[in-house]
């Protein structure tokens, strides 16, 4: 029980104390906070796969005037890949924001902003109340944007600026969805909501919500601010945004079609979600395929990747809801999350180690590194593996099971697409792995530390190992997963 | 017409200008101006909706109160923003949308 406290409040008296604390000993609390933090996700993983979803009713107030907190299988494996990643950036980052090498104010700036989002997270990840969820995201959006802006040059300032006028647009949307909510129903509690006698507006308002959130993850058409926000951020920064934020936007959409409002989920919109999705695959890949610059080349994958997820909402909801490829579809869709999550991290701070030694991100400045940094050059490799989605990683376990639903429902087209977004994605990251591990290096480049190459090399592996130890996350998952997605394959 | 049917007539004008603001307008700091606008008609037909069968009912004054911080909190960093990019760029307006402003 006190987990969930915990995850919610150490970040953020870590965030207070680094702003209030004079130097060392604010940086000390941080990394206190950190550990601690990073403890409970563990801690809390452990008690919800021995003891199911863990309930809290915040102040001893019930629903619908109060609100609850739980921590499901779907909230504590995304917690603790969190947990992982942000222990992984911040290892990396201690080096990257050092004072004298960053400057004052990205050496300030950044643990309050990573602290504060690791609270977002947690909070948009175990809660169960839209009004909530409406608050952990917008402070989630509030501190990544403050972590795009961070160097303070022009380009990352219009890159933060063009990501808040999508934000502020889809946090007014969502919003104006929950006020609907609240006007037909009186309550904003998700499991009141989804027993809830059905009215007139519940539709209007889903579409709301479901707009707004798009535009958070940034699903294509809403993608365009994302390219120059995450590749203008430093690497550890790129690695929390690429890897965290999207997924939880996504984690609302999830709990708003299959926990609030299933009986709402009818085939056309959901078709139409999915469609996006492929669109996004496509258009992503695309782009990536056409970048010069490392960075963008993994943003833009970061758009395809995207894609995937939206592919769950018809194979899992709508008419295929409670049918035997469901659970698949469901269970397959978070497994792609949660392997692009680590993975996607262990990439963008591999680009930064890169970056650093090759003094830049162009493809043809990092060419022969891999003799230099066998181990960065890995971690990329080993990264590439899951975003492709080859076996035995994760996101080839996630891929299967959401191929395995799709041929299972007859809806072979999303199969199609996972096929194609694989090949493409094996294309647009062969550039950079030929590059890498291509002869003849340009000056002679100083590589990272190795303990600092190893924090993307672990993350990678994290990905790799999701599918090896499948079984072990697929057992979490089926804790408290929405009845939607009940029955197995 | 109602009082309540006038307060939500009115909040859902306040959105629709916003949301005109919001695409219509370049200079960012009219874009944040029609951020709020909507903001403040959500609440006000929030409040209207509230306050069904004469009894007003206290949750979405507190829903409207902390919507109201959190509105304010990101207006406050949006306003940050375009004052160190003015001050960095030299203008106020996104890069992409100059032409033709």
């Amino acid at each position: 029980m006190s987990f969930l406290v915990a995850l919610l409040v150490l970040p953020l008296a870590g965030a207070l104390a680094i702003v209030a604390l004079p130097g060392q000993a604010g940086r000390a609390a941080a990394f206190s906070a950190i550990a601690a933090t990073a403890a409970a996700a563990v801690a809390l993983a452990a008690s919800v796969s021995s003891q199911g979803v863990l309930r809290l009713e915040v102040g001893g107030w019930a629903p619908p005037l109060g609100i609850a907190l739980a921590a499901d299988g779907l909230g504590v494996t995304l917690i603790v890949m969190t947990a992982t990643v942000m222990a992984g950036v911040s290892l990396v980052a201690r080096g990257t924001f050092a004072p004298e090498l960053a400057g004052d104010r990205a050496a300030f700036g950044f643990w309050p902003l990573m602290l504060l989002l690791w609270s977002a997270l947690n909070v948009v990840f175990l809660s169960r109340d839209l009004f909530n969820l409406y608050v952990g995201i917008e402070l989630l959006s509030l501190a990544a944007i403050g972590l795009v802006a961070i160097d303070g040059k022009a380009a990352a300032l219009a890159a933060a600026i063009r990501y808040i006028v999508f934000a502020l647009a889809g946090s007014l949307l969502y919003l104006a969805g929950v006020v609907l909510i609240y006007a037909s129903h009186g309550t904003l509690d998700i499991d009141l909501v989804a027993v809830r006698t059905p009215s007139a507006p519940d539709g209007l308002a889903l579409a709301l919500m479901t707009a707004g959130l798009m535009a958070k993850t940034a699903l294509f058409p809403f993608h365009v601010w994302l390219p120059p926000a995450h590749a203008g951020a430093p690497a550890p920064a790129s690695a929390l945004l690429s890897g965290l934020v999207p997924k939880a936007s996504f984690v609302i959409l999830m709990r708003l079609w299959f926990d609030a409002m299933p009986d709402r989920a009818s085939d056309g919109p959901l078709v139409l979600i999915a469609l996006l999705g492929t669109a996004a695959v496509i258009w992503g890949s695309l782009a990536a395929l056409a970048q010069e610059r490392l960075k963008l080349i993994v943003a833009y994958s970061t758009v395809a990747q995207i894609g995937y997820l939206f592919l769950v909402f018809p194979l899992a909801g709508g008419t295929s809801a409670g049918l035997p490829w469901a659970a698949g579809a469901w269970t397959g869709a978070v497994f792609l999350a949660l392997s692009h999550g680590l993975a996607k991290a262990g990439m963008f701070l591999a680009v930064g180690h890169c970056m650093a030694a090759a003094g830049g991100d162009r493809l043809s400045a990092v060419r022969g590194l891999a003799k230099v940094m066998p181990m960065t050059a890995f971690a990329f490799a080993l990264s590439a593996v899951t975003l492709v989605g080859l076996p035995p990683s994760g996101g080839f376990t996630g891929k299967y099971l959401v191929m395995t639903a799709a041929f299972a429902s007859g809806q072979w087209l999303w199969a199609l697409v996972i096929a194609v977004g694989g090949l493409l994605a094996a294309a647009y990251l062969y550039r950079p792995l030929a590059m890498l591990f291509g002869r003849g290096a340009g000056a002679s480049p100083v590589p990272p530390s190795r303990a600092r190459q190893a924090v993307p090399l672990l993350l990678a592996g994290a990905s790799v190992a999701l599918g090896i130890a499948s079984a072990g996350a697929y057992g979490i998952l089926e804790i408290g997963r929405p009845p939607a997605a009940e029955e197995g394959l | 017409m109602s009082a309540l049917t006038l307060y939500a007539l009115t909040g859902s004008a306040a959105i629709g200008i916003g949301f005109y603001g919001l695409i219509a307008a370049r200079h960012l700091l009219r874009r944040i101006v029609a951020f709020n606008l909507i903001g403040s008609g959500l609440f006000l037909f929030f409040g209207a909706t509230g306050a069904r069968g004469g009894a007003a009912d206290p949750v979405p004054q507190a829903l409207i109160i902390t919507g109201i911080v959190v509105a304010l909190s990101a207006s406050a960093l949006a306003v940050g923003l375009l004052v160190a990019h003015a001050r960095v760029a030299g203008r106020v307006v996104l890069p992409e949308e100059e032409d033709g402003g």
